[in-house]
């Protein structure tokens, strides 16, 4: 029932994403139109994926350091990202993929330097390293990020800023094909990874005893999370909250089995992230929102109110 | 008949990096099918260094550690799992679970990466919750359990496993006197009756006394003596371990431990 529930939302969600819109496209004309099928669509799917691949990122990382407030972001990647997506706007490096692709250069160094300093204690990944590594990299990003803003012109300013938000706004059909191309790995070493991180909260030591290659099971997660993230914020920007809610909204639901999570963490983080955008291209149209504003100003108020829960409880 | 060497520790020596001196110097041990070994010491004698060593956890630096007639280091976890059920002296509850599902995290060494939990897992999971009289408890939320259940419910969940050796680190610590006695009943019975081989670690001389077939003591690393109770627990060898002055007296053919009280001398 809940996943039926679910699944109709998600659906819901899409065909409410290609419908409305600033341009009128009457109901009859929906599967002739080339505003739905060149923009919305495409548009609507990539929402769907990004959400999705951070609400699964959310789960495996807060599995991984142990501890339920952990965000794909505090990891250090949001902060690699925008330096390398800045930098690529103050270069004025040419062609579509230039910004991307710097993005993700940043996102994956960030990750690789968090990594090695949580490498830092010995052959072991020390979680609590990995978050506080994570906190201490992306304020360094942070820091030359914004010191390259202001030194830039006002327009690539602009830019930069509403980038560092997040938007779909370059969203195609070619952003779709290469998340589906890059996704399925990570997310299938997540899926195979899924019992042992059953285990993994109850500790290292008795993680290990029922049969958890506890090592190795921590270097392939964050791996795996780190990269579905760094794609993410890739095509779409920082888009905070989704990761960080999205876990918490499953586990209410679903019980704290990642053979469910995975899954419905996927669909919900795909649903969410879908409606916001949607929100975000809507509400002041025909400008338009950076999404990650309208999953902020929703994900507060739900953080919040999971917090008291947390603190209640 | 020769019962089967499930555990074999020759010779052990361990040491953390950085630490002044050796963990463990020179223990053996060996541990077989329907026997119980109680491993006795004070506080950072080693007894939970042997265990670690003993399963593989930490690479002894001399001696050899063996479960099943091959090294400790050369087991995969998974493969360890479905011979060896730990129950570990502590473990998080991140997120709220019910008991049934907890007992069913024994079952994951025998799961299939990609199948599902079949029937003869659940079975399992009841045949280890009946073993444990803990059938009534199987639809509990965990944090409403009692220390006395909760160490029941962790000990159903290694019994999952269906392993062949149970390792217990000091499992009765923090329990009241009727829920130790339980444990320790419980251990015994599943001993005699599955045919288990059992290695407690406890600081309850007393109760190994009277439980265990073999006790090991422990003083800072080194064994200080291994055998049947009654020839280990000898005054002498428990006043220079245990650094107090004790008496023996005899219950029901096992030595029990008094520890005496200090006398002051009258001016």
């Amino acid at each position: 029932m809940k996943y039926v529930l679910l699944a109709v939302a998600a659906v819901a969600t899409l065909a409410a994403a290609v419908l409305l819109g600033p341009a009128d496209v009457p109901l009859r004309d929906v599967l002739g139109s080339p505003i739905v099928w060149q923009l919305r669509l495409p548009r609507a799917v990539l929402a769907f994926l990004v959400g999705g691949a951070l609400g699964v990122s959310g789960v495996a990382l807060q599995a991984l350091v142990r501890n339920p407030l952990a965000d794909p972001f505090l990891l250090g990647l949001s902060g690699g990202a925008g330096l390398g997506a800045v930098a690529a706007i103050a270069l004025d490096l040419p062609g579509p993929w230039a910004l991307p692709l710097a993005a993700f250069v940043g996102a994956v160094s960030a990750m690789a330097l968090v990594y090695r300093l949580g490498l830092m204690g010995g052959a072991e990944l020390d979680p609590r390293i990995l978050l506080l590594g994570g906190v201490a990299v992306g304020a360094f990003a942070a820091a030359i990020t914004t010191a390259i803003v202001s030194l830039a012109e006002a327009t690539e300013l602009r830019n930069a800023f509403l980038w560092l938000w997040g938007g779909f706004s370059g969203a195609s059909w070619t952003t779709v094909l290469v998340i589906l191309v890059y996704a399925p790995l990570p997310l299938a070493v997540l899926a195979a990874a899924a019992r042992p991180l059953d285990l993994l909260a109850l500790g290292e030591e008795p993680a290990q005893y029922l049969g958890a290659d506890v090592r190795r099971l921590k270097r392939l997660v964050y791996l795996a999370a780190s990269l579905l993230t760094a794609a993410a914020v890739a095509v779409a920007g920082v888009i905070g909250f989704v990761g960080l809610i999205v876990p918490h909204l499953c586990r209410l639901v679903w019980g704290r089995l990642h053979r469910a999570l995975f899954p419905t963490a996927f669909l919900v983080g795909g649903t969410l992230l879908a409606a916001a955008d949607t929100l975000a291209r809507t509400v002041v149209a025909p400008r338009e929102l950076p999404v990650g504003i309208v999953t902020a100003l929703l994900g507060v108020p739900v953080f919040a109110f999971l917090l008291r829960r947390w603190t209640v409880s | 008949m020769d019962r089967e060497l499930i555990l074999a520790l020759s010779g052990v020596t361990c040491r953390y990096s950085g630490a002044p001196r050796d963990s463990l110097q020179g223990v053996s041990l060996e541990v077989r099918a329907g026997e119980f070994h109680a491993v006795l010491g004070p506080n950072g004698s080693g007894k939970t260094t042997l265990v670690r060593a003993a399963l593989g956890l930490v690479r002894p630096a001399a001696g050899r550690a063996e479960i099943v007639g091959r090294p400790a280091s050369a087991w995969s976890r998974r493969d360890l799992a479905r011979v060896v059920g730990v129950l570990p002296q502590r473990e998080d509850n991140l997120f709220p679970q019910r008991v049934r599902e907890t007992v069913l995290l024994g079952r994951y060494p025998h799961l299939s990466l990609l199948g599902g939990v079949r029937a003869a897992d659940r079975a399992a999971v009841e045949r280890a919750l009946v073993a444990c009289d803990a059938a009534d408890l199987a639809d509990r939320w965990l944090w409403t359990l009692s220390g006395g259940e909760y160490q029941r419910i962790r000990l159903a969940r290694a019994l999952a496993q269906e392993p062949r050796l149970l390792v217990l680190d000091e499992p009765t610590a923090s329990l009241d006197l009727r829920h130790e006695m339980e444990l320790f009943e419980l251990v015994r019975a599943l001993v005699d009756g599955q045919g288990l081989a059992a290695l407690m670690i406890t600081h309850h001389v007393n109760l190994a006394a009277r439980f265990a077939d073999r006790v090991l003591l422990l003083a800072e690393g080194r064994p200080a003596g291994a055998g049947a109770p009654g020839d280990v627990l000898t005054r002498e060898t428990a006043e220079r371990v245990f650094a107090w002055p004790v008496s023996i007296a005899p219950f029901e053919g096992r030595p029990q431990m008094i520890p005496l009280r200090l006398r002051k001398k009258a001016p």
